[in-house]
């Protein structure tokens, strides 16, 4: 039972005044602004954005300044504010295959069509501490890229996906055709009902918790629910946004977004209808995070094990149930955390209960006692 | 062709030029044309959300991904041309821009425009993309696989 509380005004607001400054931490050094927060601590921006379901690094950063870097708490703060905001339309089914690739590469294939690009990559790094980054004065400016190729720089041609070149060969299990007459169902729309359907999955993988997808899928490899998965191919990169225009009756450009895709090739057997083939899972993200989409690629291939009529492990991550309604870091916070919230009401009745029993059985015991002791005599 | 004159592939392009441009260098070169044509709004900007889809598999059904900040404006020129803004971000001072360039371009003032402010924007894009894929085409790898000695 929840019971509304009163008073407590003037500790509330010196604890929101320490807050800030604890905050802005200490005045003698500069204050950080929201440009450098966007641009030296892009990865936390992008992650900000992926969960908080809303893309724009300006919001983001800010969102982490206030947050003092507590990713869960800047993403509610982003969840928040998206709730002010009026839905103006819906883009077209973003073209992935037209991304501009900073990085793609494959796993299942050396040579492909298009090359493979490592980007800005943390692996192959050796991970020890960088000390030259601390010594704060002694930075280099960033090197100067060689001059472009003038005659680069139109859109970038359309990159294959690998999955293609299995696709020809038929032995990858085809993306089943859209129904586009109709919208996909929407979770910021209508609460989540189950069972969920592919679409609804997607999205609620895409803004679901990093480290709960991270957990599920290593949960996945180590053999709760196993699906052999290979990645088929990884890319990040830059994708137009295109809106239909309703006052024009045409497409336009409206933006650009960097994503991460991660499609991962699978083995199968087969089943009673279908020859043996590889099938799909499918990461996508906002932002570059690759760790997540390559989870979400695991997570959301486990949850196809049904449809595919794999055998029924009991494993988590193929339970859509489990799956969808503990994904959310917004949600799965905002419950944990009442708890530490006034239950004085609650508790009062509780303890009331626990010396009424104490004091029954107590009484019970005592009576019992003494007949033994009677008995006894 | 829109109904406006202009044929539609041209305006989608400036349309697209404009929304991904940088605010600041749009800002900048619209100063520098010194054009203050009077207008007045049809609809003034207004930030709001974008529903981003992409598509199960690259390929497959549409789902919704996630929402993308984008502010709109849309106003009508003292000569009456008609302008129209959607732009990525919460820069409402860019979308008025946008959507009176996008005007701009309906009447005689469009050849000033496009020397002076789509050029410029066109050729910045282009470098910027061009410097993007040469970094990127830098990591560019070649894997081997080692030939096992089996004499």
């Amino acid at each position: 039972m929840y019971v509304a509380t009163k008073g407590g005004e003037r500790a509330i607001g010196k604890a929101h005044d320490w807050l800030a400054e604890e905050r802005r931490g200490d005045p003698a050094l500069p204050d950080l602004t929201i440009p450098q927060i966007r641009e030296q601590l892009s990865l936390a921006v992008a992650r900000v954005m992926a969960e908080g379901a809303l893309y724009d690094p300006d919001l983001a950063a800010l969102a982490l300044k206030q947050a003092r870097g507590d990713m869960i708490e800047a993403v509610f703060l982003i969840r928040a504010y998206r709730t002010t905001l009026p839905r103006l339309g819906a883009s077209r089914p973003l073209d992935t295959g037209a991304m501009a690739c900073d990085r793609r590469i494959s796993a299942i294939f050396k040579d492909l069509p298009g090359g493979q690009r490592l980007g800005p990559t943390f692996d192959y790094t050796h991970r020890l501490l960088d000390f030259a980054l601390a010594a704060e004065a002694a930075q280099d400016d960033p090197a100067v890229a060689d001059a472009p190729d003038e005659t680069a720089g139109h859109r970038p041609e359309t990159v294959p996906h690998v999955a293609d070149i299995l696709d020809r060969e038929g032995i990858l299990q085809p993306e089943t055709g859209a129904d586009e007459a109709s919208p996909p169902p929407d979770l910021t729309r209508a609460p989540l009902e189950l069972p969920a359907g592919r679409a609804l999955r997607l999205q609620a993988l895409a803004r679901g918790d990093e480290g709960f997808l991270l957990s599920l899928a290593y949960s996945s490899q180590r053999g709760y629910g196993r699906n052999h998965p290979f990645v088929g191919e990884l890319r990040i990169g830059a994708v137009a946004v295109e809106v239909d225009m309703p006052e024009l009756g045409f497409a336009v450009e409206i933006g650009e977004v960097t994503l991460t895709e991660c499609e991962t090739v699978n083995q199968f057997r087969g089943s009673a209808t279908e020859p043996a083939q590889f099938t799909r899972g499918y990461g996508l993200v906002l932002g570059q995070s690759e760790r997540k989409a390559i989870s979400m690629a695991l997570v959301d291939r486990a949850l196809r094990s049904r449809e595919l009529g794999e055998e029924d492990t009991g494993a988590p991550v193929q339970d859509e149930e489990f799956v969808l309604s503990h994904a959310d870091n917004v949600q799965a916070s905002g419950f944990l955390e009442h708890i530490k919230l006034p239950h004085h009401v609650d508790f009062q009745a509780e303890l009331e209960m626990v010396r009424r029993l104490r004091a029954e059985a107590g009484a019970a015991m005592a009576e019992a006692d003494a007949q033994a002791r009677e008995a006894a005599e | 062709m829109d109904g406006t004159g202009q044929p539609a592939d041209e305006r989608r392009d400036w349309m697209g030029l404009l929304a991904r441009a940088e605010a600041r260098a749009l800002d900048r070169l619209w100063r520098g044309l010194e054009l203050a044509p009077g207008f007045a709004w049809l609809r003034p900007p207004e930030t709001g959300t974008v529903m981003l889809r992409g598509r199960a598999g690259a390929v497959g059904a549409p789902f919704n991904l996630g929402e993308m900040t984008v502010t709109r404006a849309s106003l009508r020129l003292d000569c009456g041309a008609v302008g129209h803004a959607w732009v990525q971000g919460r820069d409402r001072s860019k979308a008025r821009i946008a959507a009176t360039v996008d005007a701009l371009m309906q009447t005689e003032a469009a050849e000033t425009i496009r020397a002076g402010l789509l050029a410029p924007l066109q050729q910045a894009e282009a470098g910027r993309r061009a410097a993007r894929a040469a970094t990127a085409a830098g990591t560019q790898v070649e894997f081997f696989t080692m030939v096992r000695g089996e004499e």
